[in-house]
């Protein structure tokens, strides 16, 4: 089969002048439980197989057939990764939703579509490739079942054709994908080949759009960020996991599963070296997680916001007898069901204090794959070292896309147990008292049952720094400021915020999670379109460290970029910082449960700097 | 307080088969009102660890949230302990044996923490045949938020305000043994010699035990008429120690014998009547255990004793094959995979 790109025999092509390479979106119009995954997954990989920065996105309804779903691929030679709103070309499999699809798209886009909808007539400022995909697929494949899968394939050849992708690397993605499935591998390839030779035949090249090997992918993998989470915990020497189903969080645990099994069995004895638990709710994951990090094991849940909340009380407890679990909050909207399948930013103000009476928690915020499995090992040590309940909050668009990572490196650190009572240290300190703040950093000494150690009675009743019962006020109070003093500690030991100062810059950015993206681009808009510079600083933990406070001094207007309405973060940074800091803060908010696109944040600045 | 480990026994004391003597078996002093029946059951839990010599490092001992679930406090000063939220213990003590599964964990609860807020994990936790001793003190109504009703109560009985229950009560035994739960019995605080022979026993056994035991709360009466009944004790109180005034009550302390109903009068002047079950009663008999359960209840009677044992299956940490070190201390080089391991997955990621 050739594999040369669609494009080179085009040369006389109207549009051959303004063609457009490696950079724009495609967009893949389909019903959910129609089963395009695996077509929309060989097209992403084939494209980071030619080494193209890429990004996926599913939009989908909470449903799980017969409704419109949509699929995003952005390919981008600058590396931007975050969601374009523009789309550049639809591949339109879904009458429910064609007629509108077609309707929003900007003049120039092109349309791959499904012959019988009839698009072409709605508007003159497109490209239409019409295929007739029924045709196509019954000869391929003979069992009717099989055919609204293989149907999928054909697009696949047909963007092959039209874009340039080469045709060996979408065999090769198909072959992952469907690994050791010869039958379905062979069916596929024969799918992909007719879509390709139809556009050979059929479809002259009118759009603009192609793309062109290139060498920013090497090195690189395609994961998504649940995924990531799912192996940090794993090199954490995570142990004890509990989890409640949920979406966006199941497939932290679901993935999770599978690696311990490969990864976690002792090999002598075929048995696990880890338990995994589906809980009977949150209010149950929570508790044997604590249960678990009090008894010494390494123990974690995942969830979403609405278990988040179910969380509370449970959290609070752990945080006020300072037992450790690691919290996975993969974000979406709220409030209860909201839209589970959209994403959001909106549960970092009310974890940040999850729980009644004077709590605050330390949540760590990732924003890209890597930084999943970075920061959710860091959660583990941290919840050890703090002796606390740990957050990680990422979010919808990161844990359930694909996204282009580095390759996750081996941890170059043992694992922080924390401060571990044991013969030694109980020699030293000439005694022992739970609660005691020898080291003057807030941190006790704890011991687990079974370690041999002195055993401690686990309240969360009034205690003094001995554990023993007491409603005594300065028994009280010593011990939540002690608390406080356990989190002002804490600032030196979490992720710190990454800043990228433009010293000729009065504007600046503050941002967290997965608006990065959006941020980063929209940078280099505001400089390119707008003459505007910026500095960027990105929060990856809270509490925040005392740089916050010197990155606000530098500019005259702040704006702080957020997934939700209410400008959660900016309230957390109200918190820490001076009323003159506080005056400097603007907001840049984004909250329809889609992901944020750097158009968005530029176009808000812009209007902002006018005012 | 329990942070000392156990002192070696004073020459002369008695000492159990591990060399420690009774003391080691104590905590700190109780809280609870005088006459409880929660304090017998710490007793008779002191007793029965010692006198099987069980060595208390490796007992965890875990509650929920309500008077009964005071009392871990009050035993075993040199386990470790855990004080969970209202309702939620199991949770937390299903946690615990995952991480260390050679711990023994005896939880303690209440009737309204069991049976109300925290059914949903009482019900998994015995579904799970997780290996822990459940006891529920078993009063029929909230202690330590002064006399609500609880789900066990029995129908028509009343609080002190006059509300009366008109809700059949959960019989909690007839739940667990339905759910799964590997060993039921059910007791009464006073009966020293039946309650301590059930301990002994469900320390022996290994998956989730329940043991129902009804102990009555002193305070919260309302018998009109006796002149030890909260109301009259409150008249004639001083009237700014309304909530603080405990009336001091006696154990109630039975004894009778298998096959015979036992009359027993509560504090509140109501009465229970317990039956303790026949000699040649087959506990292995889920039917007739359940059986038991519905016939003395629409009796009015509590059946009492060993009502359910299923020795065999396997506990809940059991069917999860786990390694024979506790998780809890698992070194890095077991927990952590290899570096090969991590390349192997980004290989196919690639
Ligand atoms: C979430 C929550 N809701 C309510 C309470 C208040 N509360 C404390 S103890 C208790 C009832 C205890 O009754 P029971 O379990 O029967 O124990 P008893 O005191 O009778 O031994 C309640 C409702 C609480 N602590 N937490
Ligand atoms: S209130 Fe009732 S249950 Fe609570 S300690 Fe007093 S007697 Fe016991």
């Amino acid at each position: 089969m050739s594999s040369e790109p669609a494009v080179q025999d085009l040369s006389a092509s109207p549009n051959a002048a303004a063609e457009v390479v490696n950079d724009f979106s495609i967009q893949v119009a389909t019903v959910n439980g129609s089963g395009s995954q695996t077509a929309n997954l060989v097209l992403i990989r084939s494209l980071f197989q030619m080494g193209i920065p890429v990004s996926g996105k599913n939009l989908f309804p909470s449903n799980i057939a017969g409704l419109p779903t949509w699929y995003t691929i952005r390919a981008n030679k600058h590396g931007y990764v975050g969601r374009k709103k523009e789309i550049d070309l639809l591949v339109a499999m879904n009458a429910e939703t064609a007629k509108e699809d077609v309707l929003a798209l900007d003049a120039g886009a092109a349309v791959v579509y499904d012959e019988p909808l009839k698009l072409q007539d709605l508007r003159s400022d497109l490209v239409f490739y019409p295929v007739p995909f029924d045709k196509l697929v019954a000869p391929v494949c003979p069992d009717a079942k099989l055919r609204r899968l293989v149907r999928n394939m054909i697009y696949d050849g047909i963007l092959s054709r039209l874009l340039g992708i080469e045709m060996a690397e979408m065999e090769r993605a198909l072959g992952k994908q469907l690994g050791k499935k010869a039958k379905a591998v062979a069916l596929n390839q024969v799918a992909l080949k007719v879509g390709y030779d139809f556009a050979d035949t059929n479809l002259p090249k009118r759009d603009p759009f192609r793309v062109e090997r290139m060498n920013a992918t090497q090195g690189k993998i395609l994961v998504e960020a649940n995924a990531a989470v799912a192996i940090g915990a794993m090199m954490a020497g995570v142990t004890v996991v509990t989890w409640y189903p949920i979406t966006p969080s199941s497939t932290v645990c679901e993935t999770l599963i599978d690696y311990m099994k490969l990864y976690r069995v002792d090999k002598e004895s075929g048995k696990a070296t880890f338990a995994i638990v589906q809980a009977e709710d949150e209010l149950a994951s929570i508790g044997m997680a604590l249960g678990a990090g009090w008894a010494g094991a390494r123990s974690m849940t995942a969830t979403s916001g609405p278990g988040i909340s179910l969380m509370s009380e449970f959290t609070g407890l752990g945080y006020y007898t300072e037992v450790p679990a690691v919290i996975i909050d993969v974000q979406r909207v709220g409030p209860s069901t909201g839209l589970p399948t959209r994403t959001a930013q909106g549960d970092i103000l009310s974890t940040a204090v999850l729980s009644h009476g004077d709590t605050k928690h330390i949540l760590l915020i990732p924003n890209s794959a890597e930084e999943c499995y970075e920061l959710t090992m860091t959660a583990f040590d941290l919840a050890e070292r703090f002796q606390t309940p740990v957050f990680v909050m990422t979010d919808l668009d990161l844990g359930m896309n694909t996204w282009m990572a580095d390759a996750f490196k081996y941890p170059d650190k043992p694992l922080d147990r924390g401060k571990r009572l044991d013969a030694e240290t109980l020699k030293r300190l000439g005694g022992w008292g739970r609660y005691e703040d020898v080291d003057g950093d807030g941190i006790p000494y704890r011991s687990v049952p079974g370690d041999g150690m002195p055993a401690y009675f686990n309240r969360g009743s009034g205690h003094n720094a001995r554990g023993q019962y007491s409603e005594r006020a300065d028994d009280y109070k010593n011990n939540v400021d002690r608390l406080a003093r356990k989190f002002e500690t804490a600032r030196q030991w979490v992720p710190k915020e990454l800043v990228d100062l433009d010293p000729e810059a009065e504007v600046a950015f503050i941002a967290y999670g997965s608006s990065h993206w959006a941020v980063e681009e929209a940078r280099d808009q505001l400089r390119q379109e707008a003459g505007v510079k910026t500095s960027y600083m990105r929060l990856r933990a809270y509490p925040f460290t005392t740089e916050v406070e010197q990155f606000i001094d530098r500019h005259k207007r702040v704006y702080v970029v957020e997934q939700n309405r209410d400008a959660q973060m900016l309230s957390l940074l109200k918190l820490d910082l001076a009323p003159g800091q506080v005056g400097k803060l603007r907001s840049v908010l984004y909250y329809t449960g889609l992901p944020i696109d750097a158009r968005s944040v530029s176009d808000e600045v812009l209007a902002q700097e006018r005012e | 307080m329990a942070t000392e480990t156990p002192a070696a026994p004073a020459p002369g004391k008695k000492v159990n088969r591990i060399n420690l003597d009774l003391q080691t078996y104590r905590g700190s002093k109780t809280t609870l009102c005088a006459g409880c029946g929660h304090n017998a059951i710490t007793e008779r839990i002191i007793e029965a660890y010692f006198e099987m010599g069980v060595d208390p490092q490796r007992v965890i001992k875990l509650s929920g949230i309500g008077c009964s679930s005071k009392s871990p406090a009050y035993f075993l000063g040199t386990s470790h302990g855990f004080n969970a939220v209202h309702g939620r213990m199991p949770a937390v003590a299903t946690g615990a044996v995952l991480a260390n599964k050679h711990l023994c964990p005896i939880g303690v609860s209440g009737d309204g923490d069991t049976s109300a807020i925290g059914t949903g994990q009482f019900v998994h936790l015995m579904r799970r045949n997780v290996p822990i001793i459940y006891i529920v003190e078993n009063n029929g109504c909230y202690g330590l938020t002064k006399g609500q009703l609880s789900p066990t109560a029995d129908i028509g009985s009343r609080l002190k305000n006059g509300v009366v229950n008109d809700l059949p009560p959960i019989d909690l035994c007839a739940l667990a043994i339905q759910l799964g739960a590997t060993f039921v019995a059910r007791s009464f605080s006073g009966d020293k010699k039946q309650l301590a022979s059930l301990l002994k026993a469900a320390i022996a056994h290994r998956g989730a035990v329940l043991l129902d035991v009804i102990s009555p709360c002193v305070t919260f009466n309302d018998h009109e008429g006796s002149t030890k009944s909260y109301a009259y004790v409150k008249d004639h109180d001083d009237p700014l120690g309304e909530m603080t005034f405990v009336p001091f009550f006696d154990d109630i302390v039975v004894d009778y014998e298998p096959g015979t109903t036992q009359e027993v009068k509560m504090h509140d002047g109501s009465r229970v009547y317990l039956k303790k079950i026949e000699e040649g009663y087959n506990p292995r008999d889920k039917v007739a255990a359940l059986s038991l359960l519905h016939e003395t209840a629409r009796k009015g009677e509590f059946a009492t004793g060993l009502l359910y044992i299923e020795p065999d299956r396997e506990s809940f940490t059991d069917l999860l094959n786990l390694v024979d070190t506790p998780l809890s201390m698992l070194p890095e080089e077991i927990v952590r995979p290899s570096r090969e391991a991590l390349d192997q997955i980004m290989e196919r990621l690639r």
